[in-house]
């Protein structure tokens, strides 16, 4: 395994994740419960989408004190790259290893829909260049509203930690941009380090011929580009 | 010892529920309601005399488990 992807009570973009990792990107993936140890071989971990702990008190707030969550954080401070997705990013956050908070989306409603988000010149793998002007990958949340004070959201912007904003198309049939009042228009962050993303569309969710497109792939390969360029993948292992 | 604790959404950062509930209770009539905030209230009970050390204990919970304060403010009231 090189890649896990941890399952808390309520996880349930799980097996998504698992199928887009392994079977698309080609890197040998496992699925590890939260009260289990990181596995010390692994060189990747998703935070996968879901209602983790029933998004009980706040979403993530449960989960971040999870048995695993240890080991997360040091696999994070020694520079394991780590990925968030939806719920999976409202964790990261709760747990400190990525700025700001993520609350009830302005027009209280859950939002669910194919959204077009513009990627943003953040590091070497995750820019424009390599991901295109526009992609566009499903929303499927109630509380995706990012909020960070007035200064830390000025560090953020400064250095380059925004990867994703919400964005409309209107030629292209998306007039809609920002769905759910987050400010400046933020979809996905990563830290200062560079190692910890988080975002809250589902990139896992477009990578096959029978979705609405393929544009998670680049998302996925663009947070995996390390171990990619590391060695070769070989087969299931 | 009895805990109260009171989680409140943060002066600064938008309260989307409280504004939609500010806004029926002007379509009520109510027009002069402001600045709702919807927060929420945690109680326990927890063993322990009401010293420095029992306050300390509690603000770690409060501000780690309890509320994130980066969003929201915690106050609580203790009783016998």
């Amino acid at each position: 395994m090189r890649v896990a992807i941890i399952q808390f009570p309520g996880s349930n973009c799980d097996w998504d994740a698992w199928h887009a990792v392994h079977d698309v990107i080609g890197l040998p993936a496992e699925r590890i419960w939260h009260k289990s140890e990181l596995p010390s071989e692994v060189e990747a971990v998703i935070v996968p989408g879901g209602f983790s702990f029933g998004d009980y008190l706040r979403c993530g707030a449960i989960a971040r004190f999870s048995p695993i969550m240890a080991g997360l954080h040091r696999f994070a401070e020694n520079g394991g790259p780590v990925l968030g997705i939806c719920n999976g990013f409202q964790i990261l956050c709760e747990a400190g290893l990525l700025p700001g908070a993520l609350i009830r989306n302005s027009g209280l409603e859950f939002r669910c829909l194919t959204q077009c988000l513009e990627p943003v010149d953040s590091t070497e793998f995750f820019n424009k260049a390599k991901l295109g002007e526009r992609i566009y990958l499903p929303i499927a949340h109630g509380e995706g509203n990012y909020r960070l004070e007035a200064n830390a959201l000025a560090e953020l912007e400064a250095n380059n930690q925004v990867l994703l904003r919400y964005a409309g198309d209107p030629t292209e049939g998306f007039p809609y941009g920002n769905p759910n009042g987050s400010v400046n228009d933020i979809a996905g962050v990563r830290n200062l380090a560079g190692n910890v993303f988080g975002m809250m569309p589902h990139p896992e969710r477009v990578v096959a011929p029978y979705h609405p497109c393929l544009d998670g792939i680049g998302v996925l390969k663009a947070f995996f580009a390390p171990l990619l360029d590391a060695q070769p993948v070989g087969l299931a292992g | 010892m009895k805990v109260i604790v009171y989680v409140s959404p943060k002066a600064t950062v938008l309260d989307p529920q409280g504004a939609a509930v500010e806004h029926a209770m002007k379509s009520l009539g109510h027009e002069s309601a402001r600045n709702v905030r919807i927060g929420k209230t945690v109680t326990f009970e927890m063993e322990g005399e009401d010293t420095e050390a029992f306050r300390e204990a509690l603000n770690k919970l409060c501000d780690g488990l309890l509320s994130n304060p980066i969003i929201e403010d915690f106050r609580y009231e203790i009783e016998e």
